[in-house]
């Protein structure tokens, strides 16, 4: 199997590329894993992952500056239905806006905006960083074996906007900081986290496993 | 709800950890990338690396420490010491660091602040604050920046120096008190606690740290968000479990799985 991960200069893909690869051997998969920043070889890829550290309006220009990426994308993850997991503001971008600073569109696959976090506790802290539980709305493939609610295993968060999606049914997951943070979207084919897998430990490996044997 | 963090802080030098880690038998007790390990089996909750090569010169050893420790470790890391340029925090990013901790660069120029936190995001952009108290006896509590490990004053008021690199995009801010640096007295809890209710971002507590009490006064207290110890981990005097059970007792939330 293969597993393209997208590099359009949002940060660094290494250990995102690492964390792959350990989650293949311990789910016992062969998988070759590619940091790419080549349409070929993500039209070629099995299974896609969009990435992304920074700002929504940054991200969003980085994908758009490689050419033929966000058609490529567009074709092999809505028209062919590959396996597609977004991470973080790669999450984020399947939203249909972000609002960070400016109105950006997204690639409207997750009707709803990235907005800000207000928590109702004005004392909580922005950025919302660090380790926090999963509540999950619906079960779904990627959390097979992971154990959710306020006694399960953590994902590591860092970001201060999230994706509010318009249909409560995308909703997989959410995390409380001052009420419920989106934390896992997904509909059809499509996935996305806005916690980092590749830096959570257990859990992030475990989902990662489960991405790599997803069969929509 | 967020856990408190508790993250073990690692010297480097020249690529190697300085004074060694002796909490486990490791083959290579001053090897960054096996005492990283160690930690992540412990149940840390992020790790951070102070470099304090001297010269500067030798970038390339500290990056590939980055990289070689990224790849094996799947724990956010943060990275400090010798970040002058937008180019220092790119390269460390790029070698696998998730946050760039930024001092006395800050301190010169706070527009670098403002700079990375546009490049990268706030998210990675941590600003180190080391405070000293300047009043005296009876007076109010008040601290100003030092920095060159405490021993150059700058005259700067800590509190607003917070609120300032807060304001131009810092995401985080390491406080450390230079008061207590060292002496396993505590942390300062006037000083964390000053900082942390100034600002809406997050501040890890950082010096002086010397039992499991000081942690728990560290955020009860001080209102940190993470607190950061180095010996009392390196040499085994508490282990990580140790400090998040002392922390559970105290009522504070931690990440126990």
């Amino acid at each position: 199997m293969s597993v393209a991960i997208i590099d359009y200069g949002s940060g660094n893909l290494h250990s995102a590329q690492k964390a792959f690869e350990r989650a293949a051997r311990e789910a016992g998969l062969a998988t070759a894993v590619e940091v790419s920043g080549d349409p070929a070889v993500v039209a070629r890829a099995e299974r896609i992952v969009l990435p992304g550290v920074g700002a929504f309006a940054d991200c969003r220009r980085g994908l758009d500056a490689v050419p033929g990426m966000v058609e490529t994308l567009v074709e092999q993850v809505r028209r062919r239905g590959k396996p597609f997991l977004g991470i973080c503001v790669g999450m984020q971008l399947m939203a249909s806006r972000g609002l960070e600073y400016v109105t950006t569109e997204g690639l409207d696959w997750m009707p709803g905006d990235v907005v800000r976090i207000r928590p109702s506790d004005p004392s909580l802290k922005i950025p919302h960083m660090g380790w926090n539980a999963l509540d999950a709305r619906r079960p779904h493939a990627l959390l097979d074996g992971i154990a959710t609610g306020p006694d399960g295993l953590h994902a590591y968060f860092v970001h201060s906007y999230h994706l509010t999606a318009s249909a409560p049914s995308d909703v997989v997951a959410t995390t409380d900081h001052g009420g419920a943070i989106t934390a896992m979207v997904a509909r059809d084919n499509m996935a996305g986290v806005q916690f980092h897998p590749e830096k959570s430990q257990t859990l992030g490996l475990a989902l990662i496993g489960n991405f790599l044997r997803w069969r929509p | 709800m967020l856990k408190t963090r508790i993250i073990p802080c690692l010297d480097v030098k020249d690529g190697r950890v300085v004074k060694g880690v002796q909490f486990v038998d490791l083959v290579d007790a001053g090897d960054p990338v096996e005492a990283a390990k160690a930690y992540d089996a412990a149940g840390a909750d992020e790790l951070t690396f102070l470099d304090i090569t001297a010269s500067h010169e030798d970038r390339g050893i500290l990056l590939d420490m980055v990289r070689r420790t990224a790849e094996a470790c799947f724990m956010p890391l943060t990275v400090g010491g010798g970040v002058r340029k937008v180019d220092d925090i790119r390269a460390l990013l790029l070698a696998g660091a998730d946050k760039v901790s930024i001092n006395p660069a800050a301190v010169n120029d706070r527009r670098f602040v403002k700079e990375a936190a546009e490049k990268f995001g706030d998210q990675c952009i941590v600003v180190a604050i080391d405070a000293k108290r300047v009043s005296r006896e009876g007076e109010p509590p008040r601290w100003e920046i030092f920095t060159h490990g405490g021993r150059r004053e700058t005259g700067i008021d800590a509190l607003a120096f917070a609120e300032e690199v807060v304001s131009l995009g810092a995401g985080e801010l390491l406080v450390t008190s230079m008061d207590r640096d060292g002496t396993k007295a505590g942390y300062d809890i006037a000083l964390t606690r000053a900082i942390a209710d100034r600002v809406h971002t997050p501040v890890v507590a950082s010096g002086g740290v010397g039992t499991l009490d000081h942690m728990v006064a560290g955020v009860r207290d001080g209102h940190a968000s993470a607190v950061l110890a180095a010996s009392i981990f390196h040499f085994g005097t508490y282990t990580v479990g140790q400090a998040k059970q002392a922390l559970r007792d105290a009522g504070l939330p931690v990440r126990m799985t």
